[in-house]
């Protein structure tokens, strides 16, 4: 079974961001970028189906300008098998990735596709959910836990009020939550492995996909901010406050 | 302009959700139909019906919804869509699964998330947890869009009077099956509704200790929550999870006890008017954002609370 994974280049989670003061974009001058964490979930879910025999071939997919080959080199150093990168320039919205994705679906008919629940900067939600509907596939969406069961996928997602399992026809889409597994650290040997490991490029055009905007981003600017607030001393003063100042207790 | 919201519910009753999503369609303006679909879900469109500024409600009931499946949901509402300008659904788990599966049926984008309608085409959303808001406008013909519940106040559940009309479409895609389901079962109000939520954080230690946030949160009607280290240490379930990828809370007020307010944490409850931190440790983050901080043993002060109030 070949399993694909997809792989986004974003800013590293520890990095707070800020809106530019012209209020035109973030400002990502010179800011750490890595793989998003859960397509970092992603990679391990499929490197441990190799390691356990379910999958045969791990090939990891990201779309973006040249730099984004760095982030699909960590896939591969985390044990998935090639790479392909979807040359785009800039940044490319939800459904386009979708479209790009089904495009190397389409060339590659791999039993499972793996993805991220959400990236950790555009936060959207909706990439897997839109490559489901194009392809046809079932989806499997916040997992938890995935189990591969002969045709089917049995993957249990955290929703709302709890836990839900579906089971899910092959070819499959799935995508992570939080808590499906814990990635595992590249270690050097496999970092230079990697280096060598196949990757190979292709176009929207040779994808037979057109690269659209159906959202333009007009303006970006930082929350509002809380007013500073004031530490109590006590278990005692801070009820009164509660009840006497704040109002929000009885 | 009409907007098409699809109800968030439990086949027994209309969850509160559905009411702020309503309220951004409402903000939109133009007619708001109700989209009601599940099994022996009758009651849900009666309530749906009763929801203040709604005119019609679409009851599409049949076992291929029950559970909710993507998979058939989204034809579902790609079939009946496009009479409609904007499609809303609240952005829980079931809006987010479903809606970006039909806006690529429809071929359109999906704005998820947004906190504030600024015109027709334009919204503001947060994006980078929370840290940078965004205007952005759509330039699609028909409006996908996931709104966050506690950025808009709830319409009225009674006033309204809207017809209800079952339609008889059925779509069973065949390619998924629900299975089972664990849900949590608590007498405590919801966390995403409550008007008060005391959530603890890996400072806890173990999940055993989370009694002393439950007797609290019993004495003031509270639902409980927690911190995504919390979850992830294994102390509570995931439904429990406040943050940027778990649940986003603004109750009126939110304790944080030994919670040390990493910025996802800070994503899912900043918007709470009023927030109390205890935390043993001075310096930490979550005193920045909280209107009272309190440095001291949660496991000491917490008793304590408990005793007071």
């Amino acid at each position: 079974m070949k399993v694909l994974v997809a792989v986004k280049r974003v800013v590293d989670y520890n990095v707070k961001v800020r809106a530019k003061a012209d209020g035109t974009d973030v400002d990502l001058n010179n800011v750490k970028m890595a793989i998003n964490p859960f397509c970092e979930i992603a990679v391990e879910e499929a490197v441990r189906l190799k390691e356990a025999g379910v999958a045969t071939e791990v090939v990891a997919v990201s779309i973006g300008d040249k730099s984004c080959q760095e982030q699909i080199r960590t896939a591969l150093a985390l044990g998935a098998d090639r790479g392909i990168q979807v040359e785009t320039e800039g940044g490319v919205e939800s459904l386009v990735v979708a479209k790009l994705l089904k495009g190397v679906i389409d060339k590659e008919a791999p039993q499972l596709v793996i993805l991220g629940k959400q990236s950790i900067d555009s936060d959207n939600n909706q990439t897997g959910q839109m490559l489901g509907a194009l392809t046809g596939m079932p989806q499997g969406t916040f997992a938890s836990v995935v189990a591969i069961e002969g045709d089917k996928a049995q993957v249990t997602r955290e929703v709302d009020g709890g836990l839900q399992t579906v089971s899910l026809n092959l070819p499959a889409v799935v995508t992570t939550d939080l808590r499906l597994n814990e990635p595992r650290y590249a270690s050097l040997p496999n970092i230079m492995k990697a280096k060598k490991k196949p990757l190979d490029v292709l176009t929207p055009a040779e994808l037979g996909v057109e690269v659209t905007t159906h959202v333009t981003t007009l303006k970006v600017e930082p929350p509002a901010e809380r007013e500073a607030g004031i530490m109590v001393e006590s278990v005692e003063q801070l009820v009164d406050k509660l009840k006497n100042e704040a109002k929000v207790i009885a | 302009m009409s907007t098409l919201v699809l109800a968030e519910h439990d086949n027994e009753s209309l969850k509160p959700a559905t009411l702020n999503t309503v309220a951004a369609a409402t903000a939109l303006g133009g007619d708001i139909h109700i989209l009601v679909a599940g099994e022996n879900c009758a009651s849900v469109g009666e309530e749906a019906a009763k929801v203040a500024g709604v005119s019609k409600v679409l009851v599409a009931d049949n076992a291929v919804y029950a559970n909710q499946l993507a998979e058939n949901l989204s034809l579902l509402v790609a079939e009946v869509g496009p009479a409609y300008d904007n499609l809303l659904a609240a952005a829980t788990t079931t809006g987010k699964n479903v809606m970006p599966r039909a806006a690529a049926l429809l071929d359109v984008a999906q704005i998820s998330d947004i906190i504030a309608v600024e015109s027709a085409d334009t919204f503001k959303r947060p994006i980078y947890a929370g840290n940078v808001i965004a205007t952005v406008q759509s330039s699609d013909p028909k409006k996908v869009i996931t709104v966050r519940a506690t950025a808009f106040d709830a319409v009225a559940a009674e006033g309204g009077s809207a017809s209800v009309e079952a339609i008889d479409v059925v779509h069973d895609a065949g390619i998924s099956a629900f299975v089972s389901e664990e849900m949590a079962v608590s007498d405590r109000p919801e966390l995403t509704a409550a008007e008060i939520v005391i959530s603890g954080g890996r400072g806890m230690q173990n999940g055993e200790n989370f009694a002393l946030l439950e007797s609290v949160a019993d004495k003031l009607g509270a639902a409980v929550g927690a911190s995504r280290a919390a979850v992830d240490a294994g102390f509570v379930p995931n439904d429990m999870q406040v943050g940027q990828t778990g649940k986003i809370v603004a109750p009126s007020l939110y304790i944080a006890v030994g919670i040390s307010g990493a910025i996802q944490h800070l994503a899912g409850m900043k918007d709470s008017k009023v927030i109390v931190a205890i935390n043993k440790d001075e310096d930490a983050p979550i005193f920045q954002v909280a209107d009272y901080g309190l440095v001291a043993d949660l496991f000491t002060a917490v008793p304590e609370l408990d005793a007071a109030l």
